[in-house]
């Protein structure tokens, strides 16, 4: 059978038509090609470098803190971790079984590892265990064939090579909370560190340093494939503190099992050679994380190991404060320095009887001899006679009443008491009473042991307006930056006021009678000058007083006396101050005085520190011990 | 007189391979060696393992293409149904005891080789239908139930492949039907009559649908709305098609696939490889490759006196039209993934038998244009 034209002609515009519609179809195709990759070609382009680069943040070393003399206080340690990559493994519940053999696991740590072993891939290392001893590192190389998979990681995590003596200077870093995200990449990298309190917390940014950068080409399941490009980061600055850490290990062996606290400081410069808190902790605990019954048995302790006292023990001075009494009141020329005053044991103002602590009374006493003795009554005598307005302005010049500006946090400004305070916290007029017992430090009257260590440096160096510091000196990149001193001003108190004050704390340590003879120091090269101070925590009642007062030893802890010292040496050309403060100690002189003298005598056995250029002690300056630079 | 005839259409075999067309076998080579070349790429500069199995498999292809080829249009004319009823019990089979396959029923396992009884169907629906149509006077095929035969043949094959499920092949065996039917000469409103009828169904068929399948098509229709889900694969290809710019990244240096980020490069995404390495450029070359083969394939069939023989060469040139089309338009973001690969670039041994069989159907129209075919294969009177 044959076709016929028409038949032809159908067939011939059919497949003509077939024909178009596929060449039609091939052009969009066409034209979608160039619309990807003439058109929009440069955006693909760089999604597919997006999707190709991956930027890591290398985290910087933190920089290191050290002590006057160059000795590390806080430094990097390699920290062994052992590692299993589940890729590297056919089993890594075989892996983990026999490394549990080895090091040890706990049901509760393999099923954790377990669990980031499902979330994370294959090729990303999951850690099994930080901090490893050396001997854990050893047994774990040794079984490697046995432990497909398992890896000894090196990282860096901070150490405190005298963490129990130096926590509350340096304080401690620890994992970066919510709040602490300010933009910085380097703060979301897992495991980064930043400081939470002390000097790590006050100079993190210049510790913490810079971060580098690795660009890396990752495949599309974040593998590495190569590093592109690296940039160096600049590691974290070093910081120099004017601590002397051979002081501040005497200070808070010397303190021991007491809660309290010690503050040495040099009179000229407000270098604080040692700052001691007891009992203290240990801050490395806290970098490889506290078990929840150390971190109770911590906070539960009631002498505080958590607390800086030296900043923010705030405690009644109690006698401590008489010299800022007698200075007021020669000042205010009330009484004359040889002028008298008649201790019979008590007075009485209104229907209220003040007591001295010697209930037979002192008799006639001076100032020099008030204070040698420390007489309560001569001291409520002047209190009364200049008035407390003019006793919370000469305390206020000499450092109490308000915080110092210590270049770490937590300090405590303590309180001087006057009118306005009382109307405007108690809505209470003043009553002259309470100007007795400001008078021997009492009453509403706080200050913290640093306030104390400072006013004592003023009334040393002849009412310079000393402030304290920690940090001497920054160096970063090689280029050191002091910590400038700024020119103290004078705090205008006549020196021969001052002069007679310290010839008073003299007779305390240096005369038979004074408070503190029996802790004196008999070498007269280093003789010290200073000032005992118990004070009450508790009211002792009229019944109380009638049948004796109880003695301090057969009280309760919480309700002995706090035990002070404030003292300078030495005396002749006084060149470094110090408070002692020991909380429920009992009293000044048979507590605190003798822990001051010790702290003294080693300070001044240690060396001529405050000259100027002067980086090396001249005696008995410890070996510097090798660490890792 | 008979016999003289018969002789002058019987071809010797020194006569059937001079008759061979030779260029559109190069072609082929050719275009199946850029495939070579991207699998090499795809192994990061390696033979192993896709390119030379590859080859292996072009190899045998061929030899299949030129047993084809050789043989008789007419013997393939008078088995035309038997294929196809071959296929149809395969499918059948596949369906009752198949190995699992992707989450879907596909395979024989012949010990040797595993059978798609799907890809048998895309050659022996061509084939049978191709039967049908030929010396099908134009009103024979005005009259609506003379249609109703072919149409059966359709639904039965697409229908059990849809079941597998297969939507890529099923599309592919109803837009091949559709293409013989129409060069058939079937009436325009009829085709139109079936889309409008077929869009009415597709609320009813979206349900018979797998959740793969539609959620393949609502990604498609908004990649951007799962980019690390189901649209990664679509937003991945694009990005690295565009960049690949207008020259490309260079052989071997393609970082979208070699860095995994491009998800079966060797396979249904090669195309996407080829334009991140060799560009714009590259595209319209395999394009212009692609393009020569349908020119070869049409001239071959326009040259064939036997309306069979149109049709068959015809059949097969838009299957493998569609087969591009389908591909490429799904790599480049155009239409849903549906599934189907790159002819003769794609890395498997299934669709490159499958090609090179019916490119041997084509080829053997070619020898044997001048054959002429009876109602029932017999020689015209």
């Amino acid at each position: 059978m044959q076709w016929d034209t028409d038949q032809y002609k159908l067939f011939g515009r059919r497949t003509a038509m077939l024909a178009g519609g596929k060449l039609l179809l091939l052009s969009t195709l066409v034209g979608r090609m160039y619309y990807l990759q003439v058109l929009q070609a440069d955006r693909y382009k760089t999604l597919a470098e997006e999707n190709r680069m991956s930027m890591r943040l290398l985290p910087p070393p933190r920089g290191r803190i050290l002590d006057r003399y160059g000795i590390p206080l806080a430094v990097n340690e390699q920290n062994y971790r052992v590692v299993i990559i589940p890729e590297q493994t056919k089993s890594v519940k075989e892996t983990l079984l026999a490394l549990g053999k080895v090091i040890g696991i706990s049901s509760t740590e393999s099923r954790r590892i377990l669990r980031e072993v499902k979330r994370k891939r294959s090729f990303v290392p999951v850690t099994v265990r930080e901090n490893l001893t050396w001997e854990d590192v050893a047994q774990i190389e040794v079984n490697a064939p046995d432990l497909p998979g398992a890896m000894i990681d090196v990282g860096e995590s901070r150490y405190y090579p005298d963490g129990y003596e130096t926590a509350h200077i340096l304080g401690y870093v620890a994992a970066v909370s919510e709040k602490d995200l300010t933009g910085d990449p380097l703060l979301e990298l897992p495991g980064f560190r930043i400081g939470k309190s002390g000097i790590e917390k006050v100079h993190d940014l210049i510790l913490r340093g810079t971060g580098g950068t690795s660009q890396v080409e990752v495949n599309a399941y974040g593998r590495v494939i190569r590093e592109l490009n690296r940039q160096e980061g600049k590691p974290g600055a070093e910081i120099k503190l004017s601590i002397d850490i051979g002081l501040q290990k005497v200070a808070v062996e010397r303190l021991g099992e007491e809660s309290g606290a010690a503050v040495v400081i040099d009179i000229h410069t407000g270098d604080i050679l040692a700052m001691a808190s007891t009992p203290s902790y240990d801050p490395n605990a806290f970098n490889r994380g506290l078990s929840t019954k150390e971190w109770k048995s911590l906070i539960g302790n009631n002498r505080k190991p958590l607390n800086n006292k030296a900043i923010s023990g705030q405690y009644a001075p109690g006698s401590t404060f008489k010299m800022i009494v007698a200075l007021a009141a020669l000042e205010k020329g009330v009484i004359g320095p040889e002028q008298k005053v008649f201790c019979s044991g008590h007075v009485e103002l209104g229907t209220a009887r003040f007591h001295c602590w010697k209930k037979r009374g002192h008799g006639a006493v001076d100032l020099v001899q008030a204070i040698q003795s420390s007489c309560d009554v001569y001291f409520y005598e002047i209190a009364r006679r200049t008035g407390i307005e003019r006793i919370a302005s000469m305390a206020r010049r000499f450092g109490f009443g308000s915080s110092l500006g210590l270049d770490i946090s937590g300090e405590r400004s303590g309180l001087i008491p006057d009118k306005g305070w009382k109307r405007a916290e108690l809505g209470e007029g003043w009553h002259q009473g309470e100007t007795l017992l400001a008078g021997i430090g009492q009453g509403y009257v706080l200050a913290t042991p640093l306030q104390l260590a400072v006013m004592t440096a003023r009334l040393a160096n002849g009412g310079e307006a000393v402030r304290p510091h920690l940090t001497s000196s920054i160096q970063t990149d090689g280029t050191k930056v002091n910590k400038e001193i700024k020119a103290v001003k004078n705090i205008g108190v006549n020196s021969s006021h001052i002069e007679l004050v310290r010839k008073a704390m003299n007779a305390v340590t240096n005369i038979p009678g004074g408070t503190a003879f029996r802790s004196r120091i008999s070498d007269q090269r280093y003789a010290m000058a200073g000032k005992t101070g118990t004070a009450q925590v508790r009211r002792i009642s009229k019944a109380e007083r009638e049948v004796g007062v109880i003695k301090n030893k057969d009280l309760p802890w919480e309700q002995r006396d706090h035990a002070s010292f404030v003292g300078f040496a030495p005396v002749d050309a006084p060149r470094y101050a110090v408070a002692v403060v020991v909380e429920h100690g009992g009293s000044g002189s048979k507590t605190a005085a003798p822990i001051a003298r010790d702290i003294l005598l080693e300070v001044q056995k240690r060396g001529a520190v405050s000259q100027p250029g002067q980086d090396q002690p001249m005696i008995d300056q410890p070996p510097i011990p090798e660490r890792d630079a | 007189m008979r016999d003289i005839r018969l002789n002058e259409f019987d071809l010797t075999f020194g006569q059937k391979l001079l008759q061979l067309n030779w260029m559109f076998v190069v072609l082929l080579a050719a275009t199946a060696s850029v495939g070579f070349a991207m699998l090499y790429s795809a192994a990061n500069g390696n033979l192993d393992p896709w390119a030379s199995r590859q080859m292996v498999r072009f190899g045998v292809g061929l030899c299949v293409l030129f047993v084809v080829a050789l043989i008789d249009i007419r013997v393939w004319f008078r088995l035309a149904y038997f294929i196809y009823a071959l296929a149809l019990v395969l499918l059948v089979l596949v369906e009752v005891k198949g190995s699992i396959g992707m989450g879907a029923q596909r395979w024989i396992n012949l010990g040797f080789f595993q059978l798609q009884p799907s890809e048998v169907m895309k050659v022996a629906l061509v084939l049978a239908l191709a039967r049908y149509f030929h010396g099908a006077s134009p009103e024979s095929v005005g009259r609506i139930p003379f249609l109703l035969i072919p149409l059966l043949m359709v639904a039965a094959a697409s229908g059990l492949v849809l079941k597998q499920p297969d939507l890529g092949t099923t599309l592919m065996l109803i837009m091949g039907s559709g293409a013989i039917f129409f060069l058939a000469g079937v009436r325009m409103w009829k085709f139109g009559v079936v889309i409008v009828a077929a869009m009415g169904a597709i609320p009813v068929g979206w349900q018979f649908l797998h959740t793969y399948q539609k959620k393949r098509i609502i990604t498609f229709l908004n990649p951007e709305n799962d980019p690390l889900g189901a649209g990664y694969h679509i937003t991945q290809s694009k990005i690295a098609f565009g960049s690949g710019g207008v020259s490309g990244k260079g052989f071997l240096l393609g970082s979208q696939s070699h860095l995994n980020f491009l998800p079966e490069k060797q396979t249904d995404f090669i195309f996407t490889m080829l334009a991140e390495e060799l560009g714009l450029v590259g595209g319209l070359a395999l394009l212009g490759l692609y393009l020569l083969i349908l020119i070869y394939g049409y001239v071959i069939s326009l040259q064939c006196r036997s309306q069979f023989g149109r049709l068959v060469g015809l059949g097969v040139t838009t299957t493998f039209f569609l087969y591009v089309f389908i591909n490429i338009a799904m790599v480049m973001g155009l239409i849903p993934v549906v599934g189907v690969p790159l002819p003769l670039v794609s890395y498997g041994g299934t669709a490159m038998l499958t090609l090179l069989f019916s490119f041997g159907l084509l080829l053997s129209v070619s020898i044997h244009r001048e054959a002429p075919i009876g109602r029932r294969g017999a020689e015209e009177e």
